[in-house]
């Protein structure tokens, strides 16, 4: 019984933890971008409109599920759940403290981004199975972002998994612990600025989120993959969208910025409130991606194309092969 | 073309390609099995009419090769009210109301050029302080019709914080708008032989707090969405129209000057009080949508520059002419034109002697504008397609008339 217990316990875990946090990033959002658009965002239901999006939510799940005419059936069906699966199992190997996660895996880091990968094939089905010309251009464009930005994104963390000598999100972070000359803190933002830099770009790239939200481009496509997709199927589309975005923080956070560490702070003290600081930390990177919607402009396709393969990945790869150098020669350094 | 019109509905859209293959490439041995039938097809897209950035009621047909624009077809007439037809059974009066529904986003210069065929047609002499507030307004729409292209420029990229910084700017203006006309779009404030009313001093003031800012202002507009490399990236270079083009599809306004061609009907066929005025014309170099651009955001300095001149200079006296109350102009035409915000707009009146327009001419900048998108869609990516449209500045209410 305790068997089963633990097996399903981390799994509801994940599910809550899913639903509370799109609940709660989608009011951010509105409110993140009512304040930068020079206006209010939610304000009438709840104390300052924090129970819209919850009935929001309601809404959407008593909505009728249309499915028109002339869809692809089975494809069209499967795809939100295509969608949120994936984004849910992201959540498996997130280190929220030294113990607090739901499993503990040798190659968490590697696991993350396989599962992020496959959100890409929920939105190709939904694109290509909605009949829609708009639905099919966005999974287009969504598919080739996705293969496009997956391999800066990747290679941009191999320079921190080379210093650290592990996938392990955990030792990842355990590694940033201290400061240098007592004040910097040992995080690889300061170490790896660049890796950082071409993170970040990747990262909203895989996201679909502005300078890069190709696949839903509103004022070109409507709304892209998910044009055709109404009551709780748009909501698994939506809700799977702002939970990418806490996996993608979450990782930035554990790999870049110390995860549930903090600097000057002694372990005894963080020990306690570590997932808050976790989350808090992952909520800042969530606010950043938020302020970057709310101001920029979108780029077009090809220069999306041009700027994955022809920059970023030659900048990643030289970098790699900089950090071995200096790698190798700090052993060799040793060594002597 | 007449493909282009079929637009019906086909489930599995790329089913099965038509596509000829022709001659296997050489060095190409054998074709793998199962991938004989494929083929690539283009895709005809139905932009619009209900669709969010095609401002208004357009609608355009577009062939698209993967994502690049192969054959567009523009099509019209979605927001058509017969204006032309509706002014031939109007009094003189009444047909400023028409022309505030034609190009809505700037209504005043619609009614001045209509006052000012009037007016030729009955010989009114009008009066100078009336010239001055007909100026004063027709700038301070400027402004206010430029900053929704503005943001919805920026709309159009993705960009959504312009759009809303825009509409806090124009919201000022509108407010001064309402309180000397009474309306915040359709204002019927010129009439033939004069305005009607006179500013207050609490509306001059509203004006010179809006002039305080405004210039800070423009200042933060044009480093947020032009000077942010992006939207560079998106427009320079695109929808070039060169100077000859430009001038044989008719364009005026912004979209003629951005191609080079300084021609301004406010300094060129002066009328109301600019040749008092003093205003440079802003002219851009290659005709791309980033000289558009620049043009329009050059424009609206110049207009406050105009405002602030207008607002000290206004002199003493009426602002109306002594005109009959049922205007019966003598029989025949006249032509009057404007600067409005999207280039040269034309009135041509015929009168029979009658107390109605025997024919009313209405002539839109943005159809001829429209058209010349024709030209410069195909080559481009899709997502040009949008910021082309933007970057032309129409409005749908002029152009179906």
């Amino acid at each position: 019984m305790s068997a089963v217990l633990a097996a399903i316990l981390p799994v509801l875990a994940a599910v809550a933890l899913m639903l509370v946090n799109g609940v709660v990033l989608i009011y951010m959002l509105r409110k993140v971008l009512g304040r930068l658009h020079l206006r209010h965002g939610p304000l009438n239901v709840g104390p300052k409109g924090m129970v819209q999006t919850t009935a929001d939510v309601l809404k959407l799940l008593s909505k009728e599920d249309v499915i028109p005419t002339g869809v692809d059936r089975w494809m069209y069906v499967l795809a939100p759940a295509a969608v949120f699966i994936p984004s849910l199992l992201a959540y498996a190997a997130i280190p929220f403290s030294e113990n607090l996660r739901i499993t503990q895996l040798e190659t968490g880091l590697l696991f993350t981004f396989a599962v992020l990968s496959l959100v890409a094939l929920g939105v190709l089905m939904a694109g290509w199975g909605s009949a829609n010309k708009w639905s099919l251009i966005g999974a287009m464009r969504a598919a080739a972002q996705t293969i496009a930005y997956e391999v800066p994104l990747l290679l941009s963390v191999i320079p921190v998994v080379m210093v650290v000598g592990s996938l392990d999100l955990a030792q990842i972070v355990q590694a940033q612990s201290g400061t240098w000359f007592g004040i910097i803190p040992r995080w690889f933002v300061f170490a790896q600025f660049p890796a950082f830099a071409i993170f970040l770009i990747a990262a909203l790239a895989e996201l679909n989120q502005t300078p890069f939200d190709m696949s839903e481009a509103e004022s070109e496509l409507v709304a892209g993959f998910a044009t055709e997709y109404s009551s709780m199927r748009f909501g698994m589309l939506f809700l799977a969208e702002f939970s990418n975005s806490f996996i993608m923080s979450a990782i930035a956070v554990s790999v870049f910025f110390g995860g549930w560490s903090l600097p000057w702070v002694p372990d005894s003290v963080i020990a306690p409130i570590a997932p808050v600081i976790f989350v808090l930390k992952t909520y800042f990177g969530i606010f950043v991606f938020m302020w970057i919607r709310g101001t920029f402009p979108r780029v077009r396709i090809d220069q999306l194309m041009t700027l994955g393969w022809k920059w970023l990945i030659p900048i990643t790869l030289g970098w790699i092969m900089l950090t071995g150098l200096v790698l190798k020669l700090g052993e060799l350094g040793g060594a002597s | 073309m007449s493909e282009l019109h079929d637009t019906s509905y086909e489930p599995g859209l790329l089913a099965e390609g038509t596509f000829d293959p022709g001659e296997r490439p050489a060095g190409i041995k054998r074709i793998p099995r199962g991938v004989e039938h494929l083929a690539t097809e283009h895709l005809v897209v139905n932009v619009g009419p209900q669709h969010p950035s095609t401002h208004g009621v357009l609608r355009l047909v577009l062939e698209l090769d993967g994502e690049t624009i192969v054959n567009a077809e523009i099509v019209i007439g979605y927001l058509h009210r017969g204006i032309e037809k509706l002014g031939e059974h109007r009094r003189y009066h009444q047909l400023g109301t028409l022309m505030d529904r034609g190009d809505y986003m700037s209504g005043i210069h619609g009614e001045l050029a209509a006052a000012m065929a009037v007016e030729q047609l009955m010989e009114t002499e009008v009066p100078a302080k009336a010239q001055w507030l007909r100026t004063l307004m027709s700038e301070i729409n400027r402004i206010a019709s430029h900053m929704v292209w503005f943001g919805t420029f920026g709309l159009d990229c993705g960009a959504m914080g312009q759009f809303l910084y825009a509409m806090r700017d124009r919201e000022a203006l509108i407010d001064v708008l309402e309180a000397v006309t009474g309306q915040r779009m359709m204002f019927n404030y010129v009439r033939p032989g004069g305005v009607l009313a006179d500013l207050t001093p609490e509306m001059e003031s509203a004006i010179r707090t809006f002039l305080r800012t405004i210039d800070g202002y423009l200042d933060e507009h044009d480093a947020l969405l032009g000077g942010n490399e992006i939207l560079q990236m998106r427009v320079k270079g695109i929808g070039t129209l060169d100077r000859e083009t430009a001038v044989a599809f008719g364009l005026t306004g912004a979209n003629l000057r951005g191609s080079g061609v300084g021609y301004d009907v406010r300094r060129d066929r002066p009328y109301a009080a600019y040749p008092e005025l003093e205003f440079d014309v802003p002219v851009g170099s290659t005709g791309d949508a980033w000289d558009r651009y620049t043009v329009r955001m050059g424009e609206m300095r110049q207009a406050v520059r105009m405002i602030r001149q207008c607002i000290d200079g206004i002199p003493e006296g009426d602002i109306m002419a002594k005109v009959p109350k049922v205007l019966r102009p003598p029989a025949g035409e006249s032509y009057a034109c404007v600067e409005s915000s999207r280039g040269e707009l034309g009135v041509h009146l015929v009168s029979d002697g009658s107390d109605m327009p025997y024919r009313f001419r209405y002539r839109p900048p943005s159809l001829y504008s429209l058209q010349a998108l024709e030209e410069i869609l195909p080559g481009r990516m899709f997502a040009d397609a949008i910021m082309l449209i933007g970057s032309i500045d129409i409005v749908l209410g002029e152009i179906d008339r």
